[in-house]
């Protein structure tokens, strides 16, 4: 699915299907660093064939969206209402992984009244990234994709056992992270890194909002969620054992359902 | 700056792809011989049949035994994953129809396999998909073939028989710049020696039969998609890019991203053309693959040392390896392939045809037979068995004389191989 806006295209995945309820609940799903939507393909369909209106946004300047990127958390939510503004979308539940999570939690903040509820994947309330990956990010070439891949998948998977027959995923990941264009990695790692305001806008957030964390995740660890449990009064928290920070990859099937029973809260 | 922690090669060919079972604790990959799997559900059922989640259904289309060896090619060459087919030549087949429809044009290396000539020159063509073969050696020749409707660039790592060495990443260049992948035949060299993809390469295709199972008694291919190549913006690849009425309309690039081209083949083609592995020789050659790097070592240096042997005797007018000095294609060799060029080779013998003849029939260690890859030595005349489809054009062109013989070395004693072979020589002089 795409549409216009201010003279640049952008891109959703919609799971292969938009049902035609005018009730049905719509459910925007954010990436995270230097992805797009295709991340959440194992979940997409599922949901879309379940009456959900799935918009698996590609952000600016990433996978089918026009750039440029965005420079900062803040804006990247803006530009998600702007969007949701422009698909005629009033009520939505927004999910989002990593840096995803903080753009849904940002954009739940700044437009309370459009969101019935939140969905964090591998969520911190600050997530700051080493310098040297950025710097690495900066460089271009293979050595950031393949930290981030290293870091985000659990031990399980860097052996493998993916659930879809005959995918590798730490290669796909790596991959996915390469084919972004040049540049769009180190600049939402910055986004990452400088964002301060999660704890800010989860206090400012009234609707539910569910956090689904992997017991290996070493970029968001369960410990680091403890501060953002402590301000989101709505805040509740699922925690996956022997699963790392990308959680849709390695646990597939049931972030689908959990994503399934959030959608239909709206 | 620290570095990526991953497992080396040699672990993930013990390990890639499989976890031992909570319920068993089964170390060995289990054999699942089975057709069909339970559904959770009428629910469960649906879901699996439309790709709305992971799962297996029937073994046409995947099987547990099977995943492990497709995630383990795929974590071996570097890909986003893998299809395993019941042959090399199914694996052939079953992306080149994924990627093309009838009207579609290959550029082909015209040194290669000759089932892959076969099936470019005479059964593609009833299809309506034509291939031009150009010399390996000629990037130019590559270019100049390219047309509006080309949709795809072939080649082999190393030729067959020739043992030319692909200049991948000159030859990706070229294919790159007319918005057309480049498949690689990466069977000699296996993803031990090379990785095709660091080199450009866009799809990587092996017969698992060779070097990877080793063992010469299961029969098996495998396509890797490196998922690098953008299908959308070639815009030449509507299966991939366009919604498929097969499967209710689903649009594989949109929904999969860098894994649009393995899902579509196992959608469709597993689905439709059905030609699958089974877990039996899934398993046998994940056995093979578990000794993979220690093969292959041995293997390229018995190579070595047989064709410099050869390079030496009276009785043989030229070898073809790339790691004799005066090779071709010896210093590109060195740069991509620095582990050793594979261990197939290929020599004229004085004498010609008949002298040929003589030889193979005076080997006694050396088996005679159609196969490559082998841990034991092999040994075979081409223009009369593997590539004999080929009209005498097309063998001079591929560098295939009538007294060409084919050798895959095995891992053999070398010094037995190489008696074996110098008695062969002399009885093949003696008339």
């Amino acid at each position: 699915m795409q549409l216009e806006m201010n003279g640049k295209h952008v891109h959703w995945a919609t799971g292969g299907m938009v049902s035609e309820d005018p009730d049905a609940p719509v459910l925007v799903l954010v990436h995270g660093a230097g992805m797009d939507g295709t991340i959440w393909q194992l979940q997409s369909r599922y949901l879309a064939h379940r009456g959900v209106k799935v918009m698996a946004l590609d952000l600016p300047g990433h996978g089918a969206s026009d750039g440029p990127v965005l420079e900062n958390i803040s804006d990247m939510a803006d530009w998600v209402i702007a969007v949701l503004a422009a698909a005629d979308v009033e009520r939505a539940v927004i999910a989002g992984h990593s840096m995803g999570a903080l753009i849904a939690l940002q954009t739940a903040a700044s437009a309370p009244a459009l969101f019935t509820a939140v969905g964090l994947l591998g969520c911190a309330a600050e997530m700051p990234v080493h310098p040297d990956l950025i710097k690495a990010a900066e460089a271009g070439g293979a050595l950031a994709p393949e930290l981030v891949v290293d870091w985000g998948f659990g031990a399980p998977s860097h052996k493998g056992g993916h659930p879809q027959p005959g995918l590798w995923a730490m290669g796909a990941g790596v991959r996915l992270l390469m084919n972004a264009d040049p540049g769009v990695l180190a600049r939402d790692l910055v986004a990452c890194d400088v964002y301060k305001d999660a704890l800010t806008a989860l206090a400012q957030i009234t609707v539910p909002v569910h956090l689904i964390s992997g017991d290996q995740d070493k970029m968001t660890p369960v410990k680091a969620a403890v501060p953002m449990l402590q301000a989101g009064a709505a805040l509740t928290q699922t925690v996956l054992p022997k699963t790392g920070h990308m959680i849709m990859v390695e646990r597939p099937r049931e972030v689908a359902k959990m994503l399934l029973d959030l959608a239909r809260t709206a | 700056m620290v570095a990526p922690k991953f497992y080396n090669f040699d672990t993930l060919s013990l390990h890639a792809g499989h976890t031992p079972d909570a319920e068993t604790g089964s170390r060995a990959v289990p054999i699942y011989q089975t057709t069909s799997y339970m559904f959770e559900s009428t629910d469960h059922a649906a879901s699996l049949y439309n790709l709305e989640q992971p799962g297996h259904i029937y073994s046409r289309l995947s099987n547990p035994t099977v995943a492990v060896l497709e995630e383990r090619m795929a974590a071996l060459e570097g890909g986003v994953g893998a299809v395993a087919t019941a042959s090399g030549m199914a694996a052939i087949f079953l992306a080149i129809a994924t990627l093309m429809d009838k009207g579609g044009h290959i550029v082909s290396s015209g040194s290669v396999y000759g089932g892959t000539h076969n099936l470019f020159s005479y059964t593609l063509p009833r299809f309506g998909i034509e291939t031009t073969f150009v010399n390996p050696r000629d990037p130019d020749g590559f270019k100049a073939a390219i047309r509006p409707e080309t949709r795809l660039v072939f080649g082999e790592t190393l030729g067959n028989p020739g043992i030319e060495v692909m200049n991948l990443p000159v030859i990706a260049e070229i294919a790159h710049e007319a918005g057309v992948p480049l498949m690689i035949d990466s069977t000699f060299t296996t993803p031990y020696l090379m990785n095709p993809f660091k080199f450009g390469a866009d799809i990587v295709m092996h017969s698992l039969t060779k070097f990877c199972g080793g063992h010469g008694i299961a029969i098996a291919g495998c396509i890797v998609d490196s998922g690098a190549f953008d299908w959308e913006a070639s815009g030449k690849f509507p299966t991939l890019t366009e919604p498929y009425d097969g499967y209710a309309g689903i649009d594989f690039a949109e929904e999969f991203g860098p894994q649009a081209l393995c899902m579509r083949m196992r959608a469709e083609g597993m689905k439709d053309f059905g030609a699958c592995l089974s877990p039996m020789n899934a398993f046998h050659i994940l056995q093979g693959l578990e000794t993979l790097p220690l093969r292959m070592t041995r293997h390229v240096e018995n190579a070595i040392k047989v064709a410099a042997f050869l390079d030496a005797a009276d009785e043989v007018e030229s070898v073809n390896h790339p790691s004799i000095p005066s090779h071709p294609d010896h210093a590109l060799a060195q740069q991509l392939i620095p582990k050793g060029a594979g261990a197939i080779l290929s020599f004229r013998i004085k004498g010609g045809r008949e002298a040929g003849r003589r030889f193979i029939e005076r080997v006694e260690l050396a088996s005679h037979l159609a196969n490559v890859g082998d841990a034991k030595t092999l040994v075979i005349h081409p223009g009369s068995t593997t590539h004999q489809q080929m009209s005498a054009e097309a063998l001079e062109a591929a560098g295939i004389g009538e007294n060409l013989i084919r050798v895959s070395v095995g891992i053999e004693d070398a010094g037995d191989i190489i008696a074996d072979f110098k008695t062969a020589l002399r009885a093949s002089q003696r008339g």
